[in-house]
């Protein structure tokens, strides 16, 4: 029989403010000659929401692995709450884990899977029983406790795979794009839901996806990865508006990147600089640029309806091609192959790091 | 360019396509039929002909099989020298399909696991090949592998052993003069031939085990040794169970095994062999037939109410 530590309910755990929930040093992990993480450095604090955004192979989903315990560091240190890990399997770590494919054990019923953890903990069948009744309770699956995972929708099993991690009172919850397989309404309210959860938990959160949307409406900081590094760090209003690379300025919204050349033109600044699809507005016909402004003028290569705006491709003479989103409501679809002048303030344009 | 679309042609073969596509039930029937009725009637029909047998009896007198339903077969089954030969053919079947699992179980564990590529394709290799080979040919290797002057003792006398398998050897039921006229030479030997019977069905379940429910369980707080009670082992047991029926049931059956490598008294396949063969003695052979039917009917049974079945 195993003996814990720790009394698991669903209550606060009282973790001291500020402190760090996981810690990279310098970690690394290669599969042979390949670097899928490059040399990380992280810091979630305790009680946040972290995301880890970037597109599929940046590494976010293997630095997910390196906290859980599925997978070792070739190189760095990796704290958990101030707990040296690196070596340590996954099942000797204060985390859990929600699935991408949720991993629901098929031959269990709904209940069996989220009193496993606790079972195994060795906890009386009476006490997890009502744990894992409470913990279904808080995902809202009232009722379901006696069906198989067969038996369920995708968004039922990610509830379950959600009351089975949590029925743990894990220090951090890892989600590894849990909301990746649910349809488009169902991921809304689920990420609210998480979102609260989190809230009322306190637990840390620490969650991958590829959808900038999803990471810009849930974390209150994101990573930003690309092939294996960490481009940028932030919250998500930061990582939005001053994107530090030129990575991070497309992947996020997908900025329009000046070049160099043009910046100097434009505003006297070196370096790259991003420019919000949004920050550019359409003058109308023989209507003045407000003052200050800087006006573009091109022609429309592409037009896409994206329902609240349209997203409008220029190509702008030696600015290249700019994207504009065009508020839709009550405009007309501007035409492809028609003329097009625009401007945006000066103080849209931020300056990037040079790469 | 100018496209000609020509009118659908009413032939015979288009309509009854036409009535086919419109009533998927009649296809299906048409095409399940023939071999339904090859097993219904050629495989199930000949069994159960094989098995109605075992309530006529035979005349002492005239050798002559007398066509009146009786149960004085299966009395004469449960006479002590036959009932000492079904719990006899029980326990080597029984202990042949453990160490079957033991052996079968990593090996089938690593294949689904972790071999990929050139290494998969040699474990099949590996696997199936010694089912290719000559079944007699295999049998009597291991007859003189197993032989007193064999290569087992030889090995055995390198190894500095030789004492620990001369008490083996003296040990009631497993030993015998020489191994290969012991109990325990003939396990070995349908161990040798039944266990990629227990690894492909074994292999095949875990295959389907995703991996990330050992993580999941591993994420939980399962050490291996939990998560392969609680996880992998549930869900490869209808592999297991597969593999069992297989090893189980071709262990009850066999003849040939017994009759060169092992002591001399019968198993059950030999006994069929002997009452069908010289006795003429068809329906004690068919009553014979039944007790391994029965047999795996109640290992099934079994089986099911561990919950062993419930992963299928």
């Amino acid at each position: 029989m195993i003996v814990t530590e720790r009394e698991p309910t669903m209550a606060l755990d009282p973790s001291p403010a500020a402190a760090t929930a996981v810690r990279f040093r310098g970690v690394s992990r290669a599969f042979g000659a390949v670097k899928a993480v490059d040399g990380v450095d992280l810091d979630v604090a305790a009680g946040e929401f972290f995301a880890m955004l970037g597109p599929s192979g940046s590494g976010k989903t293997t630095c997910l692995r390196l906290i859980a315990g599925f997978d070792q560091p070739t190189a760095g240190h990796i704290e958990i709450f101030g707990e040296t890990v690196e070596g340590a399997p996954a099942y000797r770590r204060p985390v859990n884990t929600v699935f991408q494919d949720y991993a629901l054990f098929p031959h269990m019923t709904v209940l069996d899977n989220v009193c496993y953890g606790l079972m195994i903990r060795g906890m009386g069948k009476a006490e997890r029983r009502k744990l894992g009744l409470d913990a279904l309770a808080l995902v809202k699956l009232v009722g379901m406790e006696g069906r198989r995972p067969g038996e369920l929708s995708g968004g039922q099993r990610q509830r379950v795979a959600l009351a089975r991690a949590l029925v743990m009172r894990p220090k951090v919850l890892l989600l590894d794009e849990p909301l990746g397989a649910l349809d488009l309404k169902l991921r809304e309210a689920m990420q609210g839901e998480l979102k609260s959860l989190q809230h009322a938990l306190g637990v840390t959160f620490v969650f991958v996806t590829h959808d900038q949307g999803e990471a810009l409406s849930m974390a209150d900081r994101i990573a930003v990865f690309n092939h294996g590094r960490i481009e940028q760090v932030g919250a998500p209003k930061e990582i939005y508006e001053r994107p530090r690379t030129r990575f991070v300025a497309d992947f996020v919204g997908g900025s329009n990147v000046v070049e160099p050349l043009l910046v100097r033109r434009w505003t006297g600044l070196e370096g790259a600089a991003s420019l919000r699809p949004e920050k550019i507005f359409v003058l109308a016909d023989g209507a003045k640029a407000p003052d200050g402004a800087l006006v573009i003028e091109g022609r429309v290569e592409e037009v896409l309806f994206h329902g609240a705006v349209y997203r409008v491709e220029v190509a702008a003479g030696d600015a290249g091609r700019l994207v504009l989103s065009v508020p839709a409501v009550g405009a007309e679809s501007p035409a492809v192959g028609a003329p097009i002048r625009a401007a945006f303030a000066r103080d849209s344009l931020h300056l990037m790091e040079a790469e | 360019m100018t496209v000609v679309v020509t009118p659908p042609q009413d032939g015979a073969l288009r309509r009854v396509s036409d009535v086919l596509i419109a009533r998927p039930g009649l296809l299906l029937m048409l095409l399940l039929t023939p071999p339904l009725l090859w097993l219904g009637v050629v495989y199930l029909g000949a069994l159960f002909a094989l098995l109605a047998q075992s309530f006529f009896s035979i005349d002492e007198f005239s050798g002559t099989i007398v066509y009146q339903p009786t149960l004085a077969t299966y009395a004469e089954l449960l006479a002590p020298a036959n009932l000492d030969i079904i719990v006899r053919t029980l326990v080597v079947a029984a202990v042949v399909t453990v160490l079957a699992a033991l052996v079968a179980f990593p090996i089938a564990y690593y294949a689904a696991r972790y071999a990929r590529g050139k290494v998969k394709a040699l474990f099949y290799l590996a696997v199936m090949m010694p089912l290719w080979s000559s079944y007699l040919v295999k049998v009597y290797a291991w007859k003189l592998l197993l032989a007193k002057e064999g290569a087992v003792t030889w090995l055995v006398q390198a190894a500095g052993l030789t004492k620990i398998l001369d008490l083996w050897l003296a040990a009631p039921l497993v030993g015998g003069p020489s191994l290969s006229v012991s109990y325990t030479g003939m396990v070995l030997t349908f161990l040798y031939l039944w266990t990629p019977f227990m690894i492909l069905p074994l292999q095949a379940s875990l295959e389907r085990v995703p991996a990330t429910l050992i993580e999941a369980s591993d994420d939980l707080g399962a050490a291996p040794r939990q998560t392969f009670r609680h996880v992998i082992l549930p869900l490869a047991a209808p592999g297991l169970i597969a593999g069992a029926i297989f090893t189980f049931s071709l262990t009850l059956g066999d003849y040939i095994v017994p009759q060169i490598v092992g002591p001399s008294s019968l198993i059950l396949g030999q006994a069929v062999y002997a009452e069908q063969g010289n006795a003429g003695n068809v329906p004690l052979a068919a009553a014979f037939c039944v007790a391994p039917i029965a047999i795996m009917f109640v290992f099934l049974a079994l089986a099911r109410r561990t919950g062993a079945l419930d992963a299928l």
